[in-house]
């Protein structure tokens, strides 16, 4: 029996998400009296899957296959679901990311196993197998029960502290092949924007709204993120506008996040936005409408003119930050 | 060549949700029924594909697994633009069981081209579309912000960490698609309106399989201490906030 919990790759690097996956999976696998088995796909040096052994994975197979350079959903489905097989895994985790959404509900199909899918919490209880997970956006929660013998799960971004629990592991390197016309998508041309800080990687994320009047005014703002390592963001209709590029759009219809802190500057706080921010462990709203509902999710507020308050706020980093 | 848009019927997005029968069940007095959002972009791309003659989409076809309730919601896709439309006759009680419904229905009648939604705003299981791919044996691409039809193959736009890539795939395809996909959503006019209530609607009987999940019950999120007020002159105390009693930065 295992936990067989899906680790993907950025260049051969792992992200922090990573971590948290593995922490999930090896919490889970304690829960069911059985062992975290970590799958990578693809080249990754070893001294980079043994930090995987760090969050409690007591087995690491690396999959590799030159051939495989491009991303594409049923090769990646096969590969797992064979692991999932020969690991005799009880539930497999993925994370709920770009990757692991196009991924787990193919696995689920294969292994005819129930899937659960953004879970922010370990099970309840594991029989029955009862998770939480965010339903309406974030405006409630249900408890789902997992009926199948095998269960998929997916671990929602930044929902899961990491747990550092080094153990022996092993590194099992295992070479896969199948047929490479068995992949169907073939990639034409990638467009890399590079040096950012990705919005679904960050740990802090400096937003602005309309109330930000123009792309002009946006210059506190990139600042700020700066000073903070923190990436940008907006709400929709500043990139409707062409304020600010299409990713960075955050809420029901753009990219949820659940970074630590959010500022939201000039944004009134529309359902739809809170849809994708209100995940965040912290946020800073900044408005001059003392009603706007941005302040019934924010910790911290400040009523004033975002173009006043701004430029005093990026010196009062700066001071702390000792610029 | 031939589009399936694949629609699930979800409380209007600014509804605040309530719940009944010991929070077992949504509370579904007074809530507005719409067109996912996601879906309704869907059906929005499928149509300006359709409209450019050169790309020889002969149809735009809606299905929807529900009951006779979310009538109205497959109507007003017909009145923005569909062709027609399907609906299966059963009450969607999980992804899969949705997702096989639909397969059953695309194995009688292949498409070329079919569209689901990352997500719906209901349940967020972001499931169904992969599913069905899965149950069709069909390729998939996900995080799809943009389809074009080139040479009568499909081109499709998807999101990856930090860029985009364009990745072509042999049809039958399913698209899961997010942001980018349609800019505006169409608007149905009185003479889509008026052209939707005779517009051929089909409704087929479920197929037989079970479910894999039950949701138990819900809950609302734990409310979030009062907002603190910090003065617009002295954001330097936010700072300290952020630093001593946040301890994020
Ligand atoms: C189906 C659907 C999906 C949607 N999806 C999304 C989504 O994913 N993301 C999203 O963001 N929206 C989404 N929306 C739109 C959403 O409903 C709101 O219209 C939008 O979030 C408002 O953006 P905003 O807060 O920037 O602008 P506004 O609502 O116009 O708010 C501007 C705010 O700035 C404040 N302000 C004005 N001047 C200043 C100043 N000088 N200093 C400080 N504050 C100032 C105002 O008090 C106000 O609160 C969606 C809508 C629908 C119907
Ligand atoms: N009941 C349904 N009938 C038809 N399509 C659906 C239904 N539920 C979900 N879908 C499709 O699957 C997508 C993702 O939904 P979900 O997996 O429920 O989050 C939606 O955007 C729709 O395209």
């Amino acid at each position: 029996m295992s936990v067989l919990i899906f680790v993907e790759n950025w260049d051969g690097k792992f992200k922090k998400l990573s971590f948290e996956l593995v922490s999930y999976g090896a919490k889970l696998a304690e829960m069911l009296n059985t062992e975290a088995v970590a799958l990578s796909i693809g080249n990754v040096i070893n001294s980079e899957l043994e930090k995987l052994g760090n969050f409690g994975a007591k087995k690491i197979i690396s999959a590799v296959n030159n051939s495989i350079n491009v991303f594409d959903s049923e090769v990646y489905t096969s590969i797992i679901a064979g692991f999932a097989k020969q690991e005799d895994a009880k539930v497999v985790v993925l994370s709920h990311n770009n990757t692991g959404k196009a991924i787990a509900p193919r696995l689920s199909v294969q292994l005819k196993a129930g899937l659960g899918s953004g879970v922010s919490k370990l099970p309840q209880r594991i029989d029955p197998f009862m998770v939480y997970k965010k339903v309406f956006s974030g405006n409630a929660f249900s408890n789902l029960t997992i009926n199948t013998g095998i269960k998929i799960l997916t671990l929602a971004q930044n929902s899961f502290e990491l747990v550092e629990t080094p153990n022996n592991s092993i590194i099992n390197e295992i070479s896969i092949d199948w047929n490479p016309s068995s992949v169907k998508t073939t990639v034409t041309e990638v467009q890399k924007q590079s040096g950012k800080i990705l919005l679904t990687d960050a740990d802090i994320v400096v937003s602005g709204g309309r109330g930000m009047k123009s792309s002009e005014n946006w210059g506190p703002i990139v600042e700020l993120a700066d000073l903070l390592g923190a990436a940008t963001a907006c709400s929709r209709p500043v990139s409707d506008e062409g304020w600010r590029p299409h990713e960075e759009h955050t809420g029901q219809t753009g990219k949820i996040i659940a970074p630590n802190l959010y500022f939201a500057i000039g944004i009134s706080g529309a359902t739809q936005h809170l849809a994708g921010v209100s995940s965040s462990k912290f946020i800073v709203a900044i408005n001059t409408d003392k009603d706007a509902p941005i302040f019934s999710a924010a910790q911290y507020g400040i009523i004033g003119d975002a173009s006043k308050v701004l430029p005093k706020l990026v010196e009062a980093v700066k001071v702390v930050k000792g610029i | 060549m031939k589009i399936l848009v694949c629609i699930s019927n979800v409380p209007d997005t600014t509804t605040k949700v309530k719940f009944v029968d010991d929070k077992k069940k949504l509370d579904t007095a007074g809530i507005q029924w719409i067109i996912n959002p996601w879906d309704e972009l869907s059906l929005t791309r499928a149509l300006e594909l359709k409209d450019d003659t050169t790309n020889g989409v002969q149809s735009v076809t809606v299905a929807h697994v529900g009951l006779i309730g979310a009538e109205p919601t497959i109507r007003k896709a017909l009145a923005i633009g569909a062709d027609d439309a399907i609906r299966i006759n059963a009450d969607p009680s999980d992804a899969y069981f949705v997702a096989f419904q639909l397969a059953q229905v695309i194995k009688s009648e292949p498409y070329d081209i079919i569209l689901c939604g990352i997500e719906s705003s209901d349940f967020n299981g972001s499931a169904v579309g992969g599913m069905l791919a899965e149950f069709l044996g069909y390729p998939s691409v996900s995080s799809v912000s943009g389809v074009g039809i080139v040479d009568g193959k499909i081109i499709i736009n998807r999101e990856i960490d930090g860029g985009k890539e364009i990745v072509s795939v042999p049809m039958p395809v399913v698209a899961i698609v997010q942001k980018g996909i349609a800019k505006e959503p169409r608007i149905a006019a009185m003479r889509g309106i008026m052209m939707a209530r005779t517009k051929p609607l089909r409704v087929i009987e479920p197929f037989e399989v079970e479910s894999l999940t039950t949701v138990i019950n819900f809950e609302m999120p734990t409310p979030r201490a009062a907002c603190k007020f910090i003065d617009a002159e002295n954001p330097r105390q936010l700072i300290e906030l952020l630093q001593n009693e946040a301890k994020i930065i």
